[in-house]
């Protein structure tokens, strides 16, 4: 059984699946008795080799409200420190026979080097700057809170896109839809060839430009940590590329803002459009578990279909 | 006297023009005649029927790895997988534990390779003492030790004013400058060559540019100071064509290409496998085109392979701490045949040409010929037999190659090494 490694690879009908499921165990999440039991007698192992508050939470409320039993295990404290390598960490792991890995790493294709080795499904939480899928797959689902559907919408993502995993899988998402999609940020951080990874895309360095009459505003965190030297000092960065209230008039009059978590209030958005009535931020963090929910249901579920391997 | 008759094969001497059939006589290590129909005298006969014949192929850029790292590669295996490729002389890059910096290191590589290697071994000593770019390191008492080329390969050197002082002095000493050309502020960090395919898979780019300015750099450096000068392992269309200008003002500055660059662009790294990660990368299909057109055109000088040997252990791995470069002694042959000759770019005689007449002109080598007197090493190849490559089967102590698996059409069939047949395919 395939796992999950990225949008990339997936057909616009098996995201469709996916979202149509999450958008099932949506009200699951605000009932009072929240628990399934259709993975009962499962077992998940999270296995973060980057720090992770929400994600990996949120994996491991998904996998318990299916009723499936879930480990968290994070990098520092395991055999990574001890010198292990990574693919001997994985086999070691798969032989205590979980159903799926769900892992985020540092290192772009760390999970597509060991889905080569492993026969275990991995879901992907992130690789280093390439993919996060089920980031991609929750906006989504926040995205048609809102709009009836994907097509035509126009989707602002602003910040920086050339470290951004996120932006990546979101691009691939919204590109299968039809969607006009504009990526902007300071030259150093818009690698110009992303406008062939995937059909819609269009780049801007004027933040003002890509927010015009946008539907959708993506807003990223600035990650210093995979940077080698940082472009733009902080108020510089704000000042050019920071969201504000003012900027909101030049979107549509009832555009979304749309942030991944962690946020920098004062970084790459103002506090006031944190708190802003459009902003979804909060909805995005809720509709993390159901969409989780629904990719560990199709790749572990005793009627799992998994992914097509491609 | 020992002697060996290779008979009956198409001998291709690019050096004195010579394409026919004919027999080939070594006598005590020195081909002693070409004719039709030697007599083999009661020596040993080779029967080289449907065979080209070949002055001893030379590969001028490979690391054997040993002193120091054995574990990956070591002199008598190195050259156990030369000969099996065809090599009948390799050059050895100075990367070592110690670093070749120093007569004694040269002195050290001469000797085992004396004792253990099969095929001739000319050692390429460092530019810089450690490589570390900054002293330069013995160049006259490491050539007198039997240097044949300095290099700083995979360290190049950085700094403009000393990389113009060892210019002099190799002027000097009459020895080529080969960089592996790389402004390391530019590449660094880089996992795969900068474009479509890096940004895709979210690895860090190594930009062309990275690799152009070098060479720019040291061609202006080349032109200055007067020494030869050649580029290791070109891969970028700007570079090629500032290769061709230099050329054209009548420098001495040369140029190798290796066969994945030609084979290989960056097109073929879908999968995160680090079989596929080397330097500089596996570049766009618009740089693959321009190595091809410098090959055919005659800018490129060499074909070189780079054989660059990492165990198993080192290479499953994440991509981004995979070290860098795959082997490449069995494949080049192969690879060449395929993608240059059968598609009808070149002829054989280029083919042969660039195993031997080009890198022995470089480096000055009395090696690459057949003519009456030379030194007996002769390549036996095949060009149409179909066969495919096992790595696991590989002469080398590593498996790092993207082409375990590949089909070829024509490949090695014998090597020998003053007038000793060193390797010979199984079953023929």
């Amino acid at each position: 059984m395939a796992g999950l490694l990225g949008i990339e690879e997936l057909t616009r009908a098996e995201v469709e699946a996916i979202l149509h499921r999450a958008r099932y165990f949506q009200p699951l999440q605000s009932q009072a008795f929240k628990k399934l039991d259709t993975l009962r007698g499962k077992m998940i192992v999270n296995l973060f080799f980057e720090a992770s508050t929400r994600t990996r939470t949120s994996f491991e409320i998904a996998a318990k409200r299916l009723g499936a039993d879930a480990v968290s295990i994070t990098a520092s404290g395991s055999s990574v420190s001890k010198g292990e390598s990574l693919v001997d960490t994985l086999n070691t792991l798969a032989a205590m026979r979980p159903d799926a890995i769900v892992m985020r790493h540092s290192a772009s294709g760390a999970p597509h080097f060991l889905a080569r080795h492993l026969a275990i499904p991995i879901v992907n939480a992130g690789d280093g700057t390439h993919e996060h899928p089920t980031q991609a797959l929750l906006d989504a689902l926040t995205i048609l809170d809102h709009r009836p559907a994907l097509e035509g919408l126009r989707v602002a993502i602003i910040g920086d896109i050339a470290h951004s995993r996120v932006a990546r899988s979101n691009v691939h998402l919204l590109s299968k839809f039809g969607v006009d999609i504009v990526l902007c940020g300071p030259a150093t951080l818009l690698p110009p060839e992303l406008t062939q990874i995937a059909p819609g895309v269009t780049l801007a360095t004027d933040i003002r430009e890509a927010i015009r009459e946008a539907d959708v505003i993506m807003m990223l965190r600035v990650q210093l940590e995979r940077m080698h030297d940082p472009p733009l000092s902080a108020g510089e960065y704000f000042q050019f590329y920071g969201l504000r209230l003012e900027h909101m008039a030049l979107a549509k009059p009832d555009a979304i803002v749309m942030h991944p978590g962690p946020i920098n209030r004062g970084r790459e958005l103002s506090s006031e459009v944190a708190d802003f009535q459009r902003s979804v931020i909060l909805n995005q963090v809720e509709n993390g578990v159901a969409v989780r929910m629904a990719v560990l249901e199709r790749i572990v579920g005793e009627h799992a279909n998994g992914f097509a391997a491609h | 006297m020992a002697s060996l008759l290779i008979k009956n094969g198409r001998v291709v001497d690019p050096a004195t023009g010579f394409d026919g059939p004919a027999d080939v006589l070594i006598e005590d290590g020195r081909v002693a005649a070409i004719e039709r129909q030697l007599d083999g005298k009661g020596g040993e006969i080779l029967d080289a029927s449907g065979l080209v014949v070949a002055p001893g192929f030379i590969d001028m850029h490979v690391h054997l790895r040993e002193p120091g790292i054995e574990h990956s590669e070591t002199i008598e295996t190195g050259a156990r997988a030369a000969a099996a490729g065809g090599f009948t002389s390799i050059c050895c890059m100075p990367n070592t534990l110690p670093v070749n910096d120093n007569a004694t290191v040269t002195s050290y590589i001469i000797e085992r390779a004396r004792q253990q290697a099969v095929v001739n071994v000319f050692p390429i000593g460092a530019i810089t003492k450690n490589s570390a770019g900054e002293e330069l390191a013995a160049f006259g008492s490491m050539k007198n030790a039997g240097i044949v080329a300095l290099s700083d390969d995979g360290r190049p050197v950085m700094n403009a004013r000393v990389m113009r002082r060892a210019m002099q002095l190799a002027k000097s000493f009459d020895l080529p400058v080969i960089d592996h050309c790389e402004d390391l502020n530019l590449s660094a960090g880089g996992e795969m060559h900068e474009g479509v395919p890096s940004t895709r898979l979210g690895l860090r780019g190594i930009p062309a540019s990275s690799e152009d300015v070098m060479v720019a750099r040291d061609i202006l450096l080349a032109e200055n100071t007067g020494v030869r000068f050649h580029v290791a392992h070109i891969s970028s269309r700007h570079s090629l064509h500032m290769v061709q200008f230099a050329k054209k003002r009548g420098l001495s500055v040369t140029c190798e290409a290796t066969p994945h660059h030609f084979a290989l662009s960056d097109a073929a790294i879908t999968s995160y496998d680090s079989s596929y990660k080397m330097k500089p990368p596996l570049r766009s299909a618009c740089d693959v085109a321009a190595v091809l057109e410098g090959i055919v055109s005659g800018t490129v000088d060499a074909i070189a392979t780079d054989h660059a040997p990492h165990p198993g252990s080192e290479k499953m791995q994440e991509f981004e701490k995979c070290p860098f470069g795959i082997i490449g002694l069995e494949t080049a042959l192969g690879l060449t045949l395929e993608k240059l000759y059968h598609t009808g770019k070149i002829s054989l005689v280029r083919v042969v040409e660039l195993f031997t007449t080009g890198p022995a002109r470089i480096l000055h080598l009395d090696r690459g010929t057949l003519a009456a007197g030379a030194v007996g090493d002769v390549t036996l190849f095949d060009i149409e037999r179909s066969w495919t490559y096992d790595v696991n089967r590989s002469f080398s102590k590593s498996k790092n190659t993207p082409f375990d698996g590949w089909q070829f059409r024509g490949g090695p069939a014998a090597t020998i090494v003053q007038g000793k047949v060193v390797w010979q395919l199984e079953n023929r």
